[in-house]
């Protein structure tokens, strides 16, 4: 069974523990968990990852920089990234979508929703 | 002998002939019949046989017999698979709800599991505020607490409003004041059209261990795509409630028992020394 690697990058740990949580009810993940945009950079300057998710509004880099940045890497150009956040206006999902988002999900927390995105974009 | 008298011995011998010949097509004349007659009765005796088998008289009673009942078995069949088209649906309607009930069950665990994972009082707010945006998609919230000495509800933590902007309640005052004094919780009856009203929020619910309160949670905005409660919220709300109320208060007895035993240690200190 294959092992794919899923990042995700969130600055309130309640928040990143039910995302954790959610995704570890799909079989053959590994999760590494980032907290706030520069520390998601980081991990993925050190490892290649299958699918990542990422929240908005977090402090030092927010997640759309975060975002831009990861599509301007060639070995990330078309590596899912998934949004979760509390924004949940038309416009700022078209925005999140225009840099490179490959999916929206908004708060609180859908876990059936993580799950089915998860699955569909690692198509597992 | 004249040709006279040789005339009627030669018609004799011939009218015996015409007669002879008359006898033989009278015999073969009714054995024809009896030919026919025989023919005729066989002809009947098939066609009856005919009758008999294209479904008239008792056989085909049977017959209407079998498949009336096995018309009645292809009722009860498709009665059956109606019933289990019908268990399949409720199946499914309850594996829905179970998945939601398991992950509500999920995330209050980790709600729970973080509120427990600290004795510091900030830190136990800030993971109150946390849960209330991600898992019940709140904007503009608010934790008030009781000042036991004084009675009333001061805000001690806020999300999208600072903690001055709203006022404090004297217990038993208002909407807010009423739900801490009987530990009842209070939700909008309609969403739509609201504005923020610090007497009047969206949502409050007391944070009571047991039946004592000691504060409560009020919710004046939801987040634009939160546009109405699901029944888990009320169950959520509830449960999140009592969680948040024990960590609230063992935060709090920590705090001050942490101050007591320094002010403790100083005086130990200063007549030690």
């Amino acid at each position: 069974m294959s092992t794919y690697n899923v990042l995700v990058v969130e600055d309130s740990p309640t928040m990143r523990q039910l995302i954790v949580f959610a995704l570890k009810r799909v079989r053959g993940l590994n999760i590494v968990e980032a907290n706030d945009g520069v520390d998601g950079l980081k991990k993925i300057s050190t490892e290649k990852f299958d699918l990542i998710l990422t929240d908005i509004n977090m402090p030092i880099m927010d997640g759309l920089k975060l975002v831009s940045l990861v599509r301007n890497d060639p070995n990330y150009k078309n590596v899912p990234i998934v949004i979760i956040t509390t924004e949940g206006a038309n416009e700022d999902k078209e925005r999140a979508m225009a840099i490179g988002a490959n999916d929206y999900i908004t708060k609180p927390i859908q876990t059936i929703k993580i799950i089915e995105v998860a699955r569909r974009l690692l198509n597992i | 002998m004249t040709d006279h008298e040789k005339d009627p011995q030669n018609r004799a011998e011939e009218f015996l002939q015409v007669f002879k010949k008359g006898a033989e097509f009278t015999h073969d004349l009714l054995k024809e019949n009896e030919r026919l007659r025989y023919q005729n009765l066989e002809i009947e005796q098939q066609l009856k046989n005919l009758h008999e088998s294209a479904g008239t008289g008792a056989p085909s009673e049977a017959l209407l017999k079998k498949i009336a009942k096995l018309e009645d078995e292809k009722q009860e069949i498709l009665g059956r698979i109606r019933h289990v088209e019908a268990e399949n649906i409720d199946f499914a309607n309850r594996y829905v709800e179970i998945e939601n009930e398991n992950n509500m069950l999920a995330n209050l665990y980790i709600a729970s599991y973080q509120l427990h994972s600290t004795l510091d009082f900030k830190e136990v707010l800030q993971v109150i505020l946390e849960i209330v945006i991600n898992l019940i998609g709140a904007e503009e919230f608010s934790v008030l607490l009781l000042d036991e000495k004084t009675n009333r509800l001061q805000a001690v933590a806020s999300e999208g409003l600072e903690n001055n902007e709203i006022p404090s309640f004297e217990l038993g005052e208002g909407i807010i004041g009423r739900m801490a004094k009987t530990g009842e919780n209070y939700f909008i009856e309609e969403l739509e059209g609201y504005e923020r009203d610090f007497h009047h929020p969206v949502v409050c619910i007391p944070l009571k261990i047991k039946e004592h309160v000691i504060g409560v949670i009020v919710i004046y905005k939801l987040l634009v795509q939160k546009e109405r409660f699901n029944d888990v919220d009320y169950e959520l709300f509830t449960l999140l409630a009592g969680h948040a109320a024990t960590a609230v208060f063992s935060a709090k007895l920590y705090t001050e028992s942490e101050r007591k035993l320094n002010t403790i240690q100083g005086f130990i200190d200063l007549m030690t020394k």
